[in-house]
């Protein structure tokens, strides 16, 4: 039975800590709300850029001379997966499903024989990757002092890669990031980057242009920028999904102090008046003896 | 006559307005866009988009991107675009050298290209500054 004064600190402790986890709530939905803007706001372009993309890769489809970024290497031996994750935790369960969305994936590779090589966005999936994957790790990018993610992260991110694949490092590339849907679901995806896939139904309306320079150097110029762009959308999504994760996160903790909180305070509350009863016994006995 | 002209960056949708012409720095040469123009798509230099609207006319620096022409609008897609009066010195300093070292790095194929880039902003940033 813990004393009095036991309960009392035990009951301050939660209390202080059910004020960080409703602060981080706050602090969560507000930037929930920024990153989703953020992601809107993103939306015209990506829109734009696939459906003309798509719209040009179909007319390059069958062609010999068709850029490596549409058509790949002929090869499928070698796969990069980029693994995007959050910096922070206390997010739920955002990062364990990403990696365990790429885990899988990594193993059903590995176990068809070919080679994984992993590229890390974010310090919580190479966390998580290091202990059973940490051969496969080829590069880590360090997203730790960046506020809000902007296009140029993406580039970068995207200039890497396109490097290592000029580079003749990896025949496929595969993104994993979560995509946003609301506050309570967050779902890991894959999307395959290189070759670059497009949605069949996505821009087939489009009107017959005429194209300056020709098809495919529009096709070679707009492709490395396309996977900038996906990237930038992952990033997005990512930003997201985290901000709503954690506010989900916070909310149940937040919860579940409070139970807590009623839980010890009614145990105090008893034990309080076991103490009184006792004392009031002594004195009542103690009064009788005379 | 007058029809929609779109700018948009990837972060976010810079200006979407009517406009009765657009000037555009097209890769193989200047172009302009008028109402009625024929489905046409082309890559961009680094330049400046006017854009003219009941006489007025507003001009964006982008710095590459490619843009959509179609009979009923224009829309531009812009890596990089801010309106004239806000680029800044620092901005394009950036841009050239980010362009200087594309330009040095870059391999057999794609060395002109770099290069005709790094004019284009040297060119341009002249241009602005005088």
């Amino acid at each position: 039975m813990p004393s009095l004064k036991d309960l009392k600190i035990r009951i301050e402790s939660v209390k202080s800590t059910r004020k960080i986890t409703s602060a981080m709530k706050m602090v969560a939905a507000a930037k929930l709300r920024r990153a989703q803007e953020a992601a809107e706001a993103a939306r015209p372009y990506a829109e734009r850029m696939e459906a003309v993309l798509a719209n040009l890769a179909r007319g390059a489809a069958g062609s010999e001379t068709a850029p490596r970024l549409l058509k790949g290497t002929g090869r499928d031996d070698t796969h990069l997966l980029i693994v995007a994750t959050a910096e922070r935790g206390l997010c739920g369960g955002f990062n364990s499903s990403i990696v365990r969305l790429a885990k899988a994936h990594a193993a059903r590779l590995v176990a068809e024989g070919k080679t994984v090589k992993i590229l890390t966005v974010g310090r919580k999936g190479r966390e998580q990757l290091r202990r059973e994957w940490g051969r496969h790790l080829v590069h880590h990018v360090d997203l730790a002092g960046v506020r809000t993610v902007g296009y140029a992260h993406a580039a970068d991110i995207a200039r890497e890669v396109l490097a290592r694949f000029d580079a003749g490092e990896f025949d496929v590339a595969t993104l994993f990031f979560s995509e946003f849907r609301s506050v309570l679901s967050q779902i890991p995806q894959a999307r395959q980057l290189i070759p670059a896939s497009f949605d069949e139904a996505a821009g087939a309306d489009a009107p017959n242009y005429e194209y300056e320079p020709d098809e495919e150097a529009i096709l070679a110029d707009l492709l490395p920028r396309s996977v900038a762009t996906q990237i930038f959308r992952a990033l997005l999504e990512n930003a997201a999904s985290e901000q709503g994760a954690r506010m989900a996160a916070m909310d149940n903790a937040t919860r579940n102090a409070g139970e807590m909180i009623n839980k010890l305070t009614i145990q105090y509350n008893r034990s309080r008046q076991a103490a009184i009863t006792k004392e009031l016994i002594e004195i009542i006995s103690g009064a009788e003896a005379l | 006559m007058a029809f929609r002209f779109e700018l948009v960056s990837p972060e976010r949708r810079l200006a979407s307005r009517e406009a009765e012409a657009v000037g555009i720095p097209g890769v193989e040469g200047d172009l302009t866009a008028m109402p009625a123009h024929a489905p046409f798509l082309t890559v961009l230099r680094p330049g400046l988009v006017t854009v003219t609207a009941g006489g007025d006319s507003t001009a964006y620096f982008v710095s590459g991107g490619f843009a959509e022409i179609t009979p009923e609008a224009v829309t531009v897609l812009a890596e990089e675009a801010v309106e004239r009066s806000e680029v800044t010195r620092e901005m394009l300093d950036r841009l050239i050298a980010a362009a200087e070292k594309a330009a040095d790095s870059a391999g057999e194929d794609t060395r002109i290209a770099a290069q005709q880039r790094l004019s284009d902003f040297r060119t341009l940033a002249a241009q602005l500054a005088g």
